[in-house]
């Protein structure tokens, strides 16, 4: 771990100033803000593996995210007896068919030979295969989703412990990134980018419609957490006392108590991340995936199988990101893909890679501290700031008005600067590989 | 010396060591000069940095006695030096005509009776000047690349081993081509791999190696030469 | 069975929805190859330029409409369209100057470029939301049809009724004039042939007196123009969300890969074939075999291959076949 006194004092500022924000503004937020900061940083991690040791443009964290965060539905969630009985056995052959009519066509791509006669049978196992996939699924799945609708209304989970979840999206944002980097890595390096966007949206439209997964728009709410909740720390002595000796409310002392739990997983989840990928980073094999990254040409002319080495960064990479996805959805309790936005989830934490500094683990870290905080702060200064310059106006001016109403939108603006200015003037980050 | 284009005590490289010792190559008005040497002489460096791709430390380059040390490539074009490079020398997707327009992008003057020339020159062209020029054989593109050059009317022509790759019977005809428009009076500079049908045709031959001036005589007097004979053409 | 009611419904609920949509498409995909061939980079910013170029013109119809100014029966947006077109010529060339100018100087690799672009889909969000809010925006007046579903059933006597919205044919009719005049632009004039060339083989381009820079500068005038109309017409079409011109960008790009980048004629095709594919696959196919089927046999279910939600999926899986099967797309595009 080689961290410079620069890059040491570089994270001080950064916690001075989460400090400040516990004291000025409030416990609470700064453990917020400290708490996503860490998820991000997983996040930005996983990215910065792909970007940052191996040149990848992955442009659909959000869809891996997602899938990370599905797992926690399906591991911690109780099941629904009543709707497994209803159609799970209905829309579990249903899948099966379906991956059964690719994997036909798949075979018979392969056993033909080219020509006219191998488009049609494709295309006629493809209809057969869609029509029984259908004829099958899609009952099963009205079944399930009439169940119980306003709580429950899909097949529920594992009734597994929560914190199990955290490695099961790991694997689950792998198998996608598996599938996607299968088909676009060894093509020009933009089409990995154009197929991780699209394959995000599909991801986040699943999540949205298929009700009898995770219960779709509707969401899934009270996932079980890995950490007590404030409800039930507050009743406890100790937590009372304690709300006493620092002057804080019980419900705020339980809600820092309790924040602090996540902060302390999070934590040892992104040490054990780093440590792994610092050692990887500086192994033998760290240094062939920078020398292909540098030199793509050459270590192709070195018989170095460049693809099979994208391919495994790119599913590792995802899979960190799918487990910040589900470590995410654990805090929150909740799944709600209606939430799940490209810039957020996506973009926003590239902002943080190129600004943290890529191809250095410790930089995307401080970036993703530094962005969050940036993000989360920016709409509050930039309401500030639009109040004080259309002071001026009258209270009812349809200008103040609009102008106050647009300042959330600032932050967007502020980002796309930071990236422009930190990729033109200081493209190396915050903390520059070395 | 007062040659018409004169590459005097050439000496650079692209950024790390030299690659031309104090070269010299000059070609007289209408007349054709050809710098043969072994893989890795500095031949193809020697003509870049004639035509200004290559940052020179010392000597000068002279077009009619006027300095053009410093200009860029483009603006050799519009002094009247053409260029044709070895490899991707033509415009693929557009057609043959368009390839010669674009030669001609610079003139504001008409240049219809340019291309006719180019057109008389290599009738082939003409036949196929509305198919795109990555349609055309090897030795077509060749003749596209040369014609492209033409169309700004240049006082020197600069060929990157315009054989590479052709057949035999395409060479032989390249080369008359060659000496063709040479005889109306524009000079040719070209560096070439197959040293001795070069210097059959070559008013004046420059053998390469290491980057600097080994043999230098008239193409008649090189191929004639044991030494030259023995090291450069097989025997 | 009665096929002409068949059609009718066809037409009406997919045919022309679908002409539109991928008329909307072809004018973004022509942008996205154009910038492709020249500045040889996959432009991310192209659908949120497009939503400020329509916000630029939603801002001059307002302007327009406030003076009582209009072109009845057409909408006043195509008034306020060259004040778009300026306002986004000069934002593009701005970005271009300030962004992407130093990248080429210091020939940056390609993802260098792609990342800035990142940034500056960024700010431009930002701007058009700070302009519009998040919601949607109708801004379409003039006549909304050029014939009802009623007076058609009334001129033809069929049970099915076709409609024209207005937005739909000046979409349509815009889109091949446009296409018409920039093929005759890249290949008819001197500007445009010198773009081909510089696409073409960038050396040699430049030894033949070539300027890249107004090569450049060219080719994000015409990306503006495309922008700007595709936005508009898309907003006419179906209304103003910035969020919904993000989502653009992935049919755009399909459509520019599966016609092979780099290829204007195959930017058009891919467009269309990606909009019918859309519309095709989430059309419920319903009434339109209820006339097809002799009687007694009509279909019970609603007939539709994927929800509409999915329609992005079906860009998604074209794309993914044209990346598996021909990456250099339909009209070999460049693989760089």
């Amino acid at each position: 771990m080689s961290l410079t006194a620069r890059d040491l004092g570089l994270f001080a500022v950064m916690g001075v100033v989460l400090a400040m924000v516990a004291m000025f503004q409030s416990p609470q937020l700064a453990i917020t803000i400290l708490n996503m900061s860490l998820i991000s940083a997983i996040m930005a991690l996983g990215v910065n593996m792909q970007w940052g040791y191996a040149g990848l443009f992955n442009v659909g964290i959000m869809g891996f995210t997602a899938v990370g965060g599905l797992a926690v539905v399906l591991i911690a969630q109780p099941p629904v007896p009543e709707a497994w009985a209803a159609g799970g056995l209905g829309i579990m052959l249903g899948l099966m068919l379906g991956v059964a009519t690719i994997l036909a066509s798949v075979i018979v791509y392969k056993r033909m030979a080219p020509g006219r006669l191998r488009g049609f049978a494709i295309f006629g196992v493809l209809v057969v295969g869609y029509l029984l996939t259908s004829q099958v699924f899609g009952p099963a799945k009205l079944a399930v989703q009439a169940v119980n609708p306003a709580s429950e209304g899909y097949l529920g989970g594992a009734n597994l412990p929560v914190i199990l979840s955290w490695p099961v999206g790991a694997v689950f944002a792998a198998g996608v990134a598996w599938l996607i980097g299968k088909i676009s890595l060894g093509l020009r390096s933009d089409y990995l980018a154009i197929a991780t966007l699209g394959i995000s949206e599909i991801v986040i439209a699943v999540l949205k419609h298929e009700r009898w997964l995770a219960r779709g728009v509707n969401n899934v709410t009270g996932i079980d957490r890995p950490v007590t909740r404030p409800v039930d720390l507050q009743p406890l002595p100790w937590v009372q006392d304690l709300a006493e000796t620092l002057g804080w409310s019980v419900s705020q002392t339980a809600s820092v108590i309790s924040g602090l739990g996540y902060s302390g997983l999070f934590l040892i989840v992104l040490g054990i991340l780093i440590w792994l990928a610092e050692r990887a980073l500086n192994s033998p094999w760290g240094r062939m995936m920078r020398a292909i990254r540098d030199n793509e040409v050459s270590a192709r002319a070195m018989g170095k199988d460049v693809t099979r080495r994208h391919l495994m960064i790119f599913v590792l990479g995802s899979a960190v990101c799918g487990l910040a996805g589900a470590m995410m959805v654990s805090m929150d309790g909740q799944i709600t893909p209606g939430s799940y936005e490209p810039l957020r989830f996506t973009f926003l934490i590239w902002v943080m890679v190129i600004v943290g500094g890529s191809g250095n683990n410790w930089g995307a870290v401080l970036g993703a501290f530094v962005i969050w905080f940036l993000w989360v702060q920016v709409e509050p200064a930039g309401r500030w700031f639009m109040d004080m310059a259309t002071s001026g106006m009258a209270e009812t001016s349809e200008l103040r008005r609009h102008l106050l109403d647009s300042a959330a939108y600032m932050r967007l603006l502020t980002m796309g600067l930071a990236l422009l200015l930190m990729l033109r003037f200081a493209p190396r980050g915050l903390i520059p590989e070395r | 010396m007062s040659a018409f284009l004169i590459g005097e005590a050439m000496t650079g490289g692209y950024g790390g060591a030299d690659i031309l010792h104090s070269c010299t190559i000059a070609v007289e008005k209408g007349e054709i000069a050809v710098i043969v040497g072994p893989n890795g002489a500095g031949k193809s460096t020697a003509m870049k940095a004639v035509f200004g791709m290559l940052k020179l430390r010392e000597g000068t380059v002279r077009l009619a006695g006027e300095d053009i040390t410093s200009l860029s490539p483009q603006a050799r074009v519009a002094k009247g030096m053409g260029f044709v490079p070895q490899t991707s020398n033509i415009f693929p997707s557009m057609t043959v005509e368009e390839n010669l327009e674009m030669g001609a992008f610079i003139r504001t003057d008409d240049f219809s009776t340019t291309m006719e020339q180019v057109y008389e020159l290599f009738p082939i062209l003409r036949d196929k000047r509305r198919q795109a020029a990555g349609e055309l054989s090897g030795g077509q593109r060749q003749q596209v690349a040369v014609g492209r050059a033409l169309m700004t009317q240049p006082s020197v022509l600069m060929l990157d081993e315009p054989t590479a790759g052709v057949s035999p019977i395409v060479m032989d005809e390249l080369f008359d081509r060659i000496i063709e428009i040479a005889r109306t009076g524009i000079s040719i500079l070209m560096v070439e791999q197959n040293a001795r049908q070069a210097l059959e045709i070559a008013d004046k031959g420059y053998v390469l190696v290491q980057g600097a001036n080994r043999y230098t005589d008239t193409g008649q007097a090189l191929l004639a030469d044991p030494d030259v004979r023995k090291s450069f053409l097989g025997g | 069975m009665e096929p002409l009611n068949a059609l009718v419904s066809v037409a009406n609920f997919m045919l022309v929805p679908a002409l539109a949509y991928g008329s909307q498409l072809a004018l973004g995909a022509l942008g996205i190859t154009l910038i492709y061939s020249i500045l040889r980079f996959a432009h991310f910013a192209h659908g949120d330029t497009m939503a400020l170029g329509t916000a630029a013109v939603i801002g001059g119809t307002w302007f327009l409409q406030a003076q009582g100014i209009g072109i009845q029966p057409l909408p006043t947006a195509l008034l306020a369209l060259p004040f778009g077109i300026l306002v986004m010529i000069g934002y593009l060339l701005t970005v271009d100057r300030m962004v992407y100018r130093y990248y080429r100087r210091v020939k940056a690799k390609p993802m260098i470029f792609v990342m800035a672009s990142l940034g500056v889909m960024f700010v431009t969000n930002g701007i058009t939301r700070l302009f519009m809010g998040v919601g949607e925006t109708r801004f379409e007046d003039g006549g909304r049809f050029l014939f009802t579903v009623r007076e058609f059933r009334e001129w033809t006597g069929l049970a099915e009724g076709l409609a024209l919205r207005s937005a739909q044919a000046l979409t349509i009719i815009t889109a091949l004039v446009v296409m018409m005049v920039l093929f005759w632009f890249l290949n008819r004039t001197r500007a445009g042939k010198s773009m081909r060339a510089y696409s073409d083989n960038e050396d040699l381009a430049l030894l033949s007196g070539i300027n890249p820079e107004r090569v450049v500068m060219i080719t994000w005038i015409i990306t503006a123009i495309l922008l700007v109309l595709a936005g508009t017409l898309y907003g006419l079409d179906k209304g103003f969300r910035p969020f919904n011109y993000f989502q653009l960008l992935l049919p755009m790009f399909a459509a520019a890969i599966l016609g092979g980048l780099g290829s204007p004629i195959g930017a058009i095709v891919g467009a269309y074939v990606v909009a019918f594919a859309e519309m095709g696959i989430t059309y419920a196919w319903r009434r339109v075999f209820t006339y097809l089927m002799p009687e007694g046999l009509e279909p019970t279910s609603m007939m539709q291959l994927l929800p509409v939600d999915y329609k992005f999926a079906v860009t998604f899986a074209i794309l993914v076949i044209v990346l598996l099967f021909r990456p250099t797309g339909i009209f070999k595009g460049k693989v760089l």
